[in-house]
């Protein structure tokens, strides 16, 4: 058999990619924030019980040490931000394991930027347009939405207080599980499911929609607040276009202590799940201990944006070669 | 058998789900901005043929089922059970029921080969080739000189089948059939 070497995306399509990705380095230069270029591999890695981590073994100057491909830029820019760095952005290679699909592959390009000083909200409306200098037409309205209200739309049911029992059913249920299949899972994997499922394909369309106010345990590094019904929150939103999922950001936690305490909570979370536990990142506490300025971070997943840009139905159509043909 | 991860779902694997042997047609990773993953899978139940979805954690495996595809001739029926045999030389018989062979019913020759679909040995269903030829056993005479567009009619096929053919058939004639549509191809 003749071995498939071409790459599945096409040579007008790569050129409309370049073109994009000139468009972002054009929107931040007028922005005034900076490029920075950061490793790809790191001694720490995500936690994230979520994620996969590849890592790889490197002989360094400390002998043979295992290094984690990062998930995202996100550690190495906070220690930038840290020294004083000020606005910055990258278009960073990114890793996560066994994310293989139409919208997901292994190694993929995230954009990630962070603004001192900035609010969610100021950071929300920066994200929005840039989305919209990337695809200007049709010109899309931004729609926000909370987190409980699109429970109580879709499924008519409130994700802080219905009780878990009732939660596994309506998860099983409407996210097409064998009956029993959730019984022992938590509320946020049912939730998550059900947000799956049922809400974000419903999400973006002819629309940008903005996802706020998720339920404080779904945070990662987002600070947490009280919402306006009094319910703790993550001080988070995502992003959605088309049913697609495109970006979250976080008004950025800044607490060392706090850092380090949800750090060990996911490790402790991953050795009773039986899986790997990740070295954490002693560089970024230490930065967040000396102090990183108030601020605003996203990521966005811009192969997903540029697939949505020219319309093409699976992410491999807009990568030179997905990790399958790599 | 071995067990399959969320991440071995590739189309054509065949894993067991609720009791019955299923063929993986399409798996598709779904996952929320930050949490957890999910794999939301298409499958044909190969004893109904039904395909249906049904959504997995990611990670979680299904026991694999002992399917495979035999190709046997079609030998006969004893009213009750429809008898194939192996084509690879050593005569080796197998008795299918009347609910496995489904719809295949109507498109039974002898000596034509038939793909069987075996679960632990037992056949579950029968396939018919593509394209079979059959005779005509009844249709209403054939209009002379009309060989041209226009029309059709019903014809009873010597397999029991009865199919749309052109006014100009006859009695007797043998025609190539497609079995996926059940439409006259043409004359054999």
């Amino acid at each position: 058999m003749a071995i498939e070497w071409r790459p599945k995306a096409d040579m007008a399509t790569l050129r409309e990619r370049a073109r994009l990705l000139a468009s972002v380095r054009a929107f931040f230069a007028a922005r005034d924030v900076m490029e920075v270029e950061t490793p790809v591999l790191g001694q720490g890695g995500s936690t994230d019980v979520h994620l996969v981590s590849l890592a790889t073994q490197a002989r360094t100057d400390k002998g043979q040490r295992r290094l984690w491909l990062q998930t995202s830029p996100e550690f190495h820019m906070k220690r930038l931000l840290a020294a004083g760095s000020g606005p910055i952005f990258q278009l960073a290679r990114s890793f996560r394991d066994g994310e293989v699909g139409s919208r997901h592959n292994i190694e993929f390009t995230m954009l990630e930027w962070y603004r001192p000083g900035f609010t969610l909200a100021e950071l929300i409306d920066e994200t929005t347009a840039l989305v919209a200098t990337l695809i200007p037409s049709p010109a899309r309205q931004v729609v926000t939405y909370r987190y409980r209200e699109l429970f109580h739309t879709h499924l008519a049911m409130d994700p802080f207080t219905l009780s878990l029992e009732k939660l596994r059913g309506l998860a099983a249920e409407r996210g097409q599980m064998a009956a029993g299949a959730l019984d022992k899972e938590s509320r946020d994997t049912c939730l998550d499911l059900l947000m799956s499922m049922v809400i974000e394909p419903t999400l973006g369309r002819g629309e940008l929609s903005v996802v706020m106010d998720y339920p404080a345990s779904q945070a990662a590094l987002a600070r947490r607040h009280q919402d306006s019904d009094g319910e703790w929150v993550a001080s988070r939103f995502e992003l959605y276009l088309e049913g697609v999922e495109l970006a979250n950001g976080y008004h950025e936690l800044t607490d060392a202590v706090e850092q380090r305490a949800r750090f060990e909570q996911d490790n402790l979370e991953r050795r009773r799940l039986g899986l790997v536990e990740v070295d954490i990142d002693e560089r970024l506490l230490a930065a967040l201990e000396f102090g990183m300025p108030e601020g605003a971070g996203v990521a966005l997943g811009i192969d997903r944006l540029i697939q949505q840009a020219l319309g093409k139905a699976r992410l491999e159509d807009v990568l030179a070669f997905a990790t399958p043909d790599c | 058998m071995a067990n399959y991860s969320t991440n071995e779902f590739k189309g054509g694997l065949k894993v067991m789900l609720d009791g019955d042997p299923c063929s993986i047609v399409e798996n598709e990773l779904v996952k929320p901005g930050k949490g957890q993953a999910f794999n939301r899978v298409k499958l044909r139940n190969l004893m109904t043929g039904r395909v249906g979805e049904r959504t997995f954690k990611s990670g979680d495996s299904l026991e694999g089922a002992d399917v495979m595809d035999l190709e046997m001739e079609y030998l006969y029926t004893d009213g009750d059970m429809w008898h194939f045999m192996k084509t690879d030389g050593s005569f080796e018989q197998y008795a299918v029921e009347k609910k496995a062979l489904g719809e295949t019913e109507k498109w039974l020759k002898e000596q034509v080969p038939y793909t069987l679909t075996l679960w632990n040995d037992k056949a579950i269903s029968v396939t018919p080739p593509n394209f079979i030829e059959l005779e005509v056993v009844e249709t209403d005479p054939g209009l002379k000189g009309d060989t041209a567009q226009g029309g059709s009619k019903p014809a009873t096929l010597s397999s029991g089948a009865v199919v749309r053919v052109p006014l100009f058939i006859n009695q007797g004639e043998v025609l190539k059939i497609d079995t996926r549509s059940g439409e006259y191809v043409s004359r054999a």
